[in-house]
């Protein structure tokens, strides 16, 4: 797997955790692959997981048991703010684009509006 | 971090030519290394000062204490960037061979990693083709219990696929108590799997440091500051 973004590879691999997790292709309370098994995987430095594995515990997404593994949060709250967070960030970003071809916010939104009301 | 190898000051001249210039380098236990460069820069040579095939002109090359010899020779596992086995040997004698000559060749090892390259193993070397005894040359040298992997270009010229099984069978050897130094210049191929990096350049060492904090501080991947450094 290539990594693209000029982001550290650790980030990039706890956004692509973090997706999976608001997608729900990995549930709450749900055990995440080893660090063995995604290094292999993603072709990874296994120390570059753990180092994602650790951040996104520090950030109480995921917690570990001790020789169980690592696991997604059980609490609800934490994945919806987490999904409510990168919403926030894809909208940030969207607007510094429109931004940058000199839409003011209020013809953003006129925009985002009239395409809703087109479907 | 314990220092497992310890580069000072070193030079190799060939003739008035310098191949290494003033080379200063640690390397962590525990920790992959790459070691990056295009042709000439002097990363063949190095590796041949660490494995103890040419002798240092200047400085100190320290590997577990010892300069290199018997007792280095003993703990580091060397991948060549050639074919080292005989035309005339099945597979199985070259894992018969390994086995002679080496006290931490793991046979069992072996033999699941040439299921897992899925080679037979009584194919002939010289019926491989260049994938193929890359696969087998690289068996042999992980399926040592050394301390030191150091492996010269193992991906070069062969193709995707075989690229990738090398690439598991690296990551899938790596334990916390070996340490890996591994040259090439397909960066972009190899980045994902280095703690540190080393950039050589006309045998200096230009730029070194852990991976991930060169991507940070320059908001780059390695491959992309590997151009920027030698594309000029």
């Amino acid at each position: 797997m290539f990594f693209n973004e000029n982001l550290p590879i650790y980030i990039q691999i706890m956004n692509m955790v973090k997706k999976r997790i608001v997608i729900k292709e990995l549930k709450e309370g749900e055990k995440l692959p080893s660090v063995r098994e995604l290094s292999t995987e993603l072709k990874v430095n296994p120390n570059t997981i753990q180092r994602s594995y650790q951040e996104l515990e520090r950030e109480d997404l995921v917690f570990t048991q001790r020789g169980m593994g690592t696991f997604v949060t059980e609490d609800i709250d934490v994945i919806d703010n987490l999904k409510k967070t990168m919403a926030l960030g894809l909208v940030d970003s969207f607007i510094k684009d429109m931004e940058s071809l000199g839409f003011s916010i209020g013809e953003i939104s006129e925009i985002i509006n009239n395409r809703a009301k087109e479907g | 971090m314990e220092n497992i190898i310890e580069i000072r000051d070193l030079t190799k001249s060939y003739f008035t030519k310098k191949a290494l210039d003033n080379i200063n380098l640690n390397v962590e236990k525990g920790k992959v290394v790459g070691v990056l460069g295009p042709n000439g820069s002097g990363k063949t040579t190095l590796i041949k000062i660490l494995t103890g095939i040419l002798r240092e002109t200047k400085g100190e090359v320290l590997i577990d204490g010892n300069s290199p010899g018997v007792a280095t020779k003993a703990i580091v596992s060397y991948l060549p960037d050639r074919n080292f086995l005989y035309n005339w040997m099945s597979i199985q004698d070259a894992v018969d061979f390994f086995k002679d000559f080496y006290g931490d060749f793991d046979e069992n090892k072996a033999y699941e990693l040439l299921d897992f390259m899925k080679l037979n193993r009584s194919m002939k070397v010289n019926e491989l083709s260049k994938g193929m005894v890359e696969k087998l040359n690289l068996t042999l040298v992980l399926s040592r219990n050394a301390k030191i992997y150091v492996l010269d270009e193992p991906i070069a010229g062969v193709d995707p696929v075989a690229r990738d099984q090398i690439l598991d069978a690296i990551i899938g050897n790596f334990n916390e108590s070996s340490t890996m130094l591994i040259t090439t210049h397909l960066v972009r191929d190899m980045e994902n799997i280095f703690d540190d990096v080393v950039f050589l350049k006309e045998g200096k060492v230009l730029l070194e440091g852990n991976a991930e904090a060169l991507r940070e501080d320059r908001g780059t991947q390695i491959d992309d500051l590997y151009k920027e450094v030698f594309g000029e």
